[in-house]
């Protein structure tokens, strides 16, 4: 698995290679990860344990010194981003209503998705933020899903560093989305039937991997995301600082991440199958709580 | 008394997974096809193939791949009917080889384009095979030993190729790939694997 994530993002990965400035827990990961690229079995799972147990370590001072979570720093820099005039119109995201009014952010992202009126259709945050970049900033939407996602050890972008924002607000709350109006259900089932979709040369499906309990791929866990209890422990815990790759991943990253693995081709932000997975996800996840950004491997 | 409650309980069982198998309907099922169209436009124009399902795909999706019985026999024959034999009439291929494929989740992603090596087969994702290889999945069951235990026997061997070939030949809506109908892996590739997995000396069975 990590190898051929190495594989996948050398590509976008040009220029970060140097990353010996991060942490020692990092360096570990760096090194774990060529270690794996030569297909060396005894020391991958030496250098894997020791990087469990680092990340362990990891946690527990997060648990000890909750702000030492390196994805409060684009937390901080997406409140920064929300309050800065930008874009062809030079407006804030100060007017954009994710729900709860404009410019409201506290317990926003608690309540998404949910369908907006104004848009004619349920949405996520990152594809409300997309949707508020367009119409109020004026950026042109071909431009925002170009290449949404940061190259491996780059900071995560405008949209996905807001959405940290936005959901640290909601952090300690409870996923609250009602998911009740039609266009909400129909986005809900619309997700199962795509968690459940097979297809592409390896015949995977979302389900392939998390529809069942303590299933894991190499030495890697894998949520039962079908199955509320498990959802309700990690779906809350995106956006989530990635120690792998030195960076906050999105929910809508993550889908792409996930599709990638499927052999499918890029998954489009904010397209309509991510919005009903996360709908689907968050829907599974109900009552559960927030905890982002969390801290992923 | 008691054998009311237990036939009360069973019926409540069997009355629980009745409805969670309930099939995804047809019309969501649609919205999902239609929805998946549209979710990848930067996709090169000879991917589409991968968008489109086949009959057994469509059946797995929708029962969450427990299908019912009648549907579950029309996959099995429709994909047995689909595997490709060696020309040879020979299961058996190199395990060294074999071991190597059972590595390399290389091939078929977006990034592996244009293709730079050999496509791999990825067992160890999902499978326990050696000893001497500790991170490997679960989501598969474990392969230690299985030529041993099976004694070597040549129509186990034959069957090892056909599971390898295609998955649900013999288990309808299985997880795992159909590697030899999708063309992941060629047949010589594939009597690799049988042969990781089949052979006296391979560490499978060590």
């Amino acid at each position: 698995m990590l190898d051929s994530f190495e594989e996948a993002n050398k590509q976008e990965n040009n220029n970060v290679k140097d990353n010996r400035r991060k942490s020692a827990v990092n360096k570990g990961l760096i090194v774990l990860a060529t270690c794996c690229a030569m297909v060396a079995a005894t020391p991958i799972v030496r250098a894997q344990d020791a990087t469990e147990k680092g990340i362990e370590k990891y946690r527990q001072m997060l648990r000890e010194d909750p702000w030492s979570n390196p994805g409060l720093l684009d937390a901080d820099r997406g409140e920064a981003l929300w309050k800065t005039p930008a874009g062809p119109n030079k407006v804030s995201f100060e007017k954009c209503d994710l729900g709860k009014g404009p410019g409201v952010v506290d317990g926003a992202f608690a309540e998404l998705p949910r369908y907006f009126a104004d848009a004619g259709r349920v949405m996520d945050i990152e594809t409300r933020l997309m949707w508020c970049m367009e119409k109020l900033q004026g950026f042109k939407h071909s431009e925002l899903v170009k290449k949404p996602y940061p190259g491996r050890g780059q900071s995560v972008k405008t949209i996905g560093a807001v959405a940290t924002y936005v959901a640290s607000k909601s952090s300690g709350m409870k996923f609250a989305a009602k998911l009740d109006k039609p266009q909400e259900k129909a986005v809900v089932a619309l997700g199962k039937a795509v968690f459940f979709r097979r297809q592409s040369t390896h015949d995977f499906a979302c389900a392939t991997c998390h529809a069942d309990e303590g299933k894991r791929i190499r030495r890697q866990g894998l949520p039962y995301l079908a199955d509320p209890k498990e959802a309700r422990q990690v779906v809350g815990q995106w956006p989530a600082y990635r120690v792998s790759t030195t960076q906050v991943m999105t929910m809508q990253h993550r889908l792409y991440d996930c599709y990638w693995q499927m052999r499918m081709p890029k998954l489009e932000m904010g397209s309509d199958v991510s919005v009903a997975l996360i709908a689907y996800l968050v829907k599974n996840a109900e009552g559960g709580e927030i905890a982002a950004p969390g801290l992923k491997r | 008394m008691r054998t009311i409650s237990i036939s009360v309980a069973i019926i409540l069982l069997a009355g629980t997974s009745w409805s969670a198998a309930q099939p995804i309907s047809k019309a969501d099922a649609a919205r999902a096809d239609a929805a998946i169209l549209k979710a990848f436009p930067a996709a090169p124009a000879d991917w589409h193939s991968r968008f489109v399902q086949d009959e057994t795909m469509k059946q797995c999706s929708i029962y969450e791949n427990s299908p019912p019985k009648a549907i579950a026999d029309a996959i099995q024959k429709r994909e047995k009917a689909k595997i490709e034999y060696p020309a040879d009439g020979k299961f058996i291929g190199d395990w060294k080889k074999g071991e190597k494929i059972a590595q390399s989740g290389y091939g078929f992603r977006f990034s592996d384009y244009p293709p730079k090596k050999a496509m791999g087969g990825n067992c160890y994702a999902c499978h326990q095979l050696t000893k001497a290889e500790v991170s490997y999945g679960t989501v598969g069951p474990s392969l230690l030993n299985y030529g041993k235990i099976r004694k070597f026997g040549a129509a186990e061997t034959k069957a090892v190729y056909e599971k390898i070939y295609d998955a649900q030949a013999s288990y309808p809506c299985s997880n795992m790939p159909r590697l030899g109908t999708h063309k992941v892996l060629t047949i010589d590739q594939i009597k690799d694997l049988v042969a990781l997995v089949m052979s006296p000396d391979s560490p499978v069975n060590k």
